[in-house]
């Protein structure tokens, strides 16, 4: 069945769009992650504009994170404070990676700046997960037990010390304020919740408790993505509410399945195979910047939108 | 103005050398619907005569359909620092219509001189030079053929050569298919009926193409009321999260 999506302006079979909604949905669900790293490239290969892609996945993943955070305050899992510090440089964050966003829009760059963008950061988290698992799988078959985290690092030296009763830390709100900006900039011109990012930041640079993490890196991701919708949608009109609720509809069905499959899992494999899954994305992008394309030209339609 | 007038009818009057073509489309008003999935038009007519026809020149009808012109960008990608291939050098094109589809009887090369293409813009690398492209590089015959291909490639440009019926030099009809990546607006649907290459009589008409219901609402509201669009995309997002969580946890249970 063929819909007129309204703001993309082209006309897309709705069970594609289901059907990829709900398979990144089943490794989201499955991996704990949003997805938006994988499904804005899909929505790039079957033809939505990018600029449409990246503002209409920024209103999906406030769908699938909102579902995921009201699980977590159930469990209390969420750190208020903590995500209020992640949440302030977040939408400084956002706001600065939208202006950089349409100033590159502006040159014909931009599609280079979000698949560049992909390219580094996919490639980073990638191996370095992959290593990591690798790692505590090795160290799990020594010795039956899994890995601990040091306690001590430069980290703890900084000002501005708050003691987070959640996560039991007493530390400068530095480094989260910090991490907050970065993945506000990565939200907004990537079109992705930027949990790939914040999820290890969180663990191995602020040091928070893992089953903290999820949440609170949820309870920020909602209020950036949300900033971040309501950014482009007054600016730049690519919001496609048509794409959305297909996505978000295929999305959450998917997760549900994808979570049942994870619980089966274990851990190590888990990150494994998200490692790779990472890995295979960024290549895929990387070969696209790296071969010479089959069309060398481009065009883009100046006002219109 | 009595110069003027006399000049129009100058120029008007080869024109009107005893044919004039009457012509409709099957409709003039196309809705893009939520399951717009393209649509055909056909465009059907007859010549009227005061006197019998010629018999020394065949008769030639070239139908084009064009959407609204629009200013485009044509971006070309180069390898730079000998590794990735980055949009480069670019060319403005002011006006290139969104569509453009041209049916003949003949080919176009049979069917009109060069002097008449230029002067009514019927081919395609006309139809794009036409509103006055002020193209300062040199390579800029490169890029509108990049833009030729592309538009032809997404099927937003089409030349079919051949394809209007004409019977007993009299009635003709064609059918011009819309695709489904259309861009709203007011189109223009013209018909020229030519004799020895050159243009005999003209006749343009609208298409108004329009979205429609949901989408048109929708559209309207994303461009005029943004802030409020914003919000309900948001709300909608945040209901649909509440829902698969209520649901999911329902069944958990």
């Amino acid at each position: 069945m063929q819909i007129y999506l309204p703001i993309a302006e082209i006309s897309v079979n709705a069970f594609l769009l289901l059907g990829l909604g709900g398979m990144v949905g089943i490794l989201s669900g499955m991996f704990g992650v949003g997805g938006g790293f994988l499904m804005t490239p899909l929505l790039f290969f079957i033809g939505i504009p990018p600029a449409v892609a990246v503002a209409t996945e920024a209103n999906q993943i406030v769908a699938s994170s909102f579902s995921g955070v009201l699980a977590h305050f159930k469990r209390k899992t969420v750190d208020l404070k903590m995500g209020t510090v992640l949440l302030v440089g977040g939408l400084i964050g956002a706001y600065l990676g939208i202006l950089l966003f349409n100033y590159l829009k502006s040159l014909g760059q931009v599609d280079l700046l979000v698949k560049l963008s992909y390219v580094v950061f996919l490639g980073i988290i990638g191996s370095l997960m992959f290593v990591e698992s690798l790692n505590a799988i090795r160290r799990q078959k020594k010795t039956g037990t899994a890995a601990k985290r040091k306690k001590h690092n430069w980290i703890h030296n900084l000002p501005f010390k708050v003691k987070f009763r959640t996560s039991g830390l007493y530390i400068s709100v530095i480094p989260p304020f910090l991490v907050g900006i970065f993945v506000g900039v990565l939200a907004a011109i990537m079109g992705v919740g930027g949990g790939f990012v914040m999820v290890p930041a969180m663990i191995y640079l602020i040091g928070m408790p893992t089953k903290v993490v999820i949440g609170t890196s949820l309870f920020q991701i909602i209020f950036v993505t949300a900033f971040t919708t309501m950014m482009h949608a007054t600016t730049n009109y690519t919001v496609d509410i048509v794409l959305a609720v297909l996505l978000l509809v295929g999305g959450v069905i998917g997760a549900q399945i994808g979570t049942r499959i994870g619980v089966k899992m274990k851990a190590e494999q888990l990150r494994i195979l998200l490692a790779l899954m990472v890995l295979a994305v960024c290549g895929k992008l990387a070969l696209d910047l790296l071969l010479q394309p089959s069309e060398l030209y481009s065009i883009a339609a100046i006002g219109g939108h | 103005m009595l110069r003027f007038i006399v000049l129009i009818l100058l120029l008007a009057l080869p024109l009107n050398a005893g044919e004039e073509i009457v012509a409709d489309l099957s409709q003039s008003k196309v809705g893009i619907s939520a399951t717009f999935d393209g649509s055909d038009i056909l465009i059907f007519g007859a010549i009227s005569r005061d006197a019998p026809a010629p018999t020394d020149s065949p008769l030639h009808v070239v139908v084009s359909v064009s959407g609204p012109s629009e200013p485009v960008t044509i971006r070309r990608k180069d390898k730079r620092v000998g590794l990735i291939w980055v949009n480069s050098a670019s060319v403005l094109i002011d006006n290139a219509p969104s569509f453009y589809s041209v049916a003949t009887t003949a080919p176009l090369s049979d069917v009109l001189s060069d002097e008449d293409d230029h002067k009514y813009k019927v081919s395609i690398p006309n139809a794009i030079a036409s509103i006055g492209a002020q193209i300062a590089t040199g390579h800029a015959q490169e890029f509108t053929e990049a833009l030729i291909r592309i538009r032809t490639d997404n099927n937003l440009y089409h030349v079919r050569e051949g394809a209007v019926e004409l019977m007993s030099d009299t009635l003709f009809r064609t059918s011009i298919d819309l695709p489904s990546n259309l861009t709203a607006g007011v189109y223009t649907a013209r018909i020229l009926i030519t004799r020895d290459k050159n243009v005999v009589d003209i006749f343009e008409t609208t298409l108004d193409i329009q979205k429609v219901g949901i989408e048109r609402w929708l559209y309207n509201l994303a461009h005029d009321n943004a802030i409020y669009y914003g919000l309900m995309s948001l709300f909608i997002a945040i209901a649909a999260g509440w829902t698969a969580s209520a649901v999911f946890s329902y069944f958990k249970r």
